[in-house]
């Protein structure tokens, strides 16, 4: 299978990847060849197959509703790039 | 003491022979002179590691301690540590102090043992050749222009060059599997769900499984027991019994079947790495076991069918770095938009991206059913491929990887050529089983070669018996890289 340039632009687009357009090219060419790879895949029969999601066939635990975590707002801020007053800082969305 | 095994080290800790100060101080020593080539740690702390080495000596003097005790222990640098830096091999989280432990972590810190650093590895767990890391490649120590494997591969080049009495690996398609097979080392992927992977940043969670990677299954038995517990954090984890790895180690091998999937020894297996598994066999019909012929019609869409699910589930994973909360933020940017784009652009490396953009494709409308789904369905085939062998054999066995240690530089440029080093481990994670590496002799350039040892379900006891009894028969695990005498 052969992507084309559009295709991986909004690949790009959808996974946040700032590429320009000769990173575009070699990531065509190289995703190009690895979709190759995965279209082995069609060729096989699969009808009234179950898919299987998960290694163990277990359902998710529940647990008691209560509070297990306590505040550690300050430790976890500082790794941050950028916080004031105990808020993360981005850019202006909203005008 | 660096050949002694992790029984004997913990014996000369308790008979006060050695401190585990003056242990730990050893194997400092060591990685200040052999890491600026090796490049195995990305980061070390004297300090911290001295401080747990002088608590280790404070309860052996008290007779608190147990069996790791004292014992130094290379983390692979996927594993949050608390106050240690914590990069997962990638400019992300390259300034990443963590805030808490992972399980893993954790478990060590109550064993008493000693965090000796954090090992370099492929960037996120992905790649199988060290090559991907922000921090540079390491280097095998029986080849320094050879790869050491990957994504483990810090930890393989570590336990190999005896810069750590044993190491902490990941394993989401054979990244502990494959680099201690080029490193001529053991290492056991346990069952899925046997260890926790709280605090083990995420690549593909319904496959990352961490386990020990050790110069004998001695060792790897007792750092399984160590590693392994339920814990509630982990959603995934298995509720059992606490159990001991070592318990089976003497058992005797007579009797025992061992399958031979005719899959593994096809077209595309080198012919040295045939010659050393076949070797391998024949000693274990020395043992007293027998083999059956088997097959794994399934096994060659292993590849395809992971290359579909684990960059789908690593797509999600990383989602999270944003540049907002942790991690890499660009230093220019027009708006949020241009933020979120440029700090994943210049905090991810080439691979990583790449893997993203498969998951993200794979994922997007109109294309789910054709690939995620089906690869999926074919998830199940390959594990009840397995499931359909085990009721003819107790154990599986075939070569770890395709070929010894190939040339740094050497698959760079070729994705699916790297991706095909992986092509007997894949589907054992795909299966949620349990599988493991031993040395089993080397090729014509001396480089190490790997047998590869396949169980059922929560069989790792089993295992480590098996590969215990042929390294009582055999001195392959024993063989160093290291020429001098410490």
């Amino acid at each position: 299978m052969s992507l084309s340039t559009a295709d991986v632009q909004k690949v790009a687009r959808l996974a946040r990847l700032a590429m320009n357009d000769t990173e575009i090219e070699a990531a065509r060419s190289q995703l190009s060849g690895i979709f190759e790879l995965i279209e082995e895949m069609q060729a096989v029969d699969t009808k009234g197959i179950e898919p299987m999601s998960h290694a163990q066939d277990l359902s998710q635990r529940l647990r008691e509703d209560k509070v297990t975590e306590t505040n550690q707002r300050e430790l976890f801020q500082s790794t941050a790039p950028q916080v004031e007053s105990g808020l993360y800082l981005v850019p202006q969305v909203i005008e | 003491m660096l050949n002694s095994s992790l029984k004997q080290m913990s014996a000369a800790l308790r008979a006060k022979e050695i401190s585990s100060v003056e242990l730990t101080t050893l194997y400092l020593e060591r990685i200040a002179a052999h890491n600026p080539t090796l490049n195995a740690y990305v980061t070390t702390d004297a300090a911290i590691s001295l401080g747990q080495a002088k608590a280790a000596d404070e309860l052996l003097a008290k007779g608190k301690a147990q069996p790791l005790t004292g014992i130094p222990v290379a983390q692979k640098d996927i594993f949050c540590a608390k106050g240690w830096r914590t990069t997962c091999g990638s400019r992300m989280l390259s300034d990443f102090i963590a805030p808490y432990d992972a399980h893993v972590i954790e478990q060590f810190n109550h064993a008493g043992a000693v965090n000796l650093g954090k090992t370099n590895m492929d960037e996120f767990a992905m790649g199988s050749s060290n090559e991907t890391s922000y921090f540079g490649p390491v280097r095998n120590p029986w080849n320094q222009n050879a790869v050491p494997g990957g994504s483990s591969g810090g930890a393989a080049s570590a336990v190999a060059a005896r810069l750590c009495a044993a190491a902490t690996g990941t394993d989401t398609g054979g990244s502990i599997r494959q680099p201690a097979a080029l490193c001529g080392i053991t290492g056991i992927k346990p069952t899925y769900g046997t260890v926790s992977r709280y605090g083990m940043i995420a690549f593909a969670s319904s496959l990352d499984q961490a386990g020990p990677m050790a110069r004998s299954a001695e060792d790897c038995a007792l750092m399984l027991n160590v590693m392994t517990g339920f814990d509630e954090r982990d959603s995934t984890s298995l509720p059992r019994e606490k159990e001991d790895y070592a318990r089976d180690l003497n058992l005797p091998l007579s009797g025992l079947r061992i399958g031979l999937p005719k899959e593994f020894f096809a077209e595309g297996l080198s012919p040295d790495v045939a010659a050393r598994v076949e070797g391998a066999i024949a000693e274990y019909r020395k043992l007293g076991a027998v083999t059956v012929d088997i097959s794994l019609p399934n096994s060659r869409l292993a590849v395809p069918v992971y290359y579909v699910l684990a960059p789908a589930e690593a797509s999600s994973n990383l989602s999270r770095y944003d540049g907002v909360r942790y991690g890499y933020r660009a230093p220019e940017y027009a708006d949020l938009s241009d933020m979120y784009e440029k700090s994943r652009a210049q905090g991810f490396g080439a691979e990583v991206k790449r893997r993203i953009m498969i998951g993200t494709y794979v994922l997007s409308h109109g294309y789910y059913d054709a690939y995620y789904l089906q690869a999926q369905k074919i998830r199940r085939l390959i594990a009840q491929d397995f499931a359909d062998a085990f009721k003819q054999c107790d154990v599986i066995m075939g070569p770890t990887s395709p070929s010894t240690a190939f040339s740094l530089g050497e698959k760079n440029d070729d994705p699916v050529q790297m991706y095909l080093s992986d092509i007997y481990t894949i589907a054992v994670n795909l299966a949620g089983l349990p599988g493991m590496s031993v040395p089993c002799g080397f090729d014509g350039n001396g480089m190490p070669a790997g047998l590869q040892i396949i169980g059922n379900y929560f069989e790792e006891a089993r295992m480590l018996n098996i590969a215990h009894q042929y390294q009582l028969a055999t001195d392959w695990h024993s063989r160093s890289p290291v020429k001098e005498t410490p």
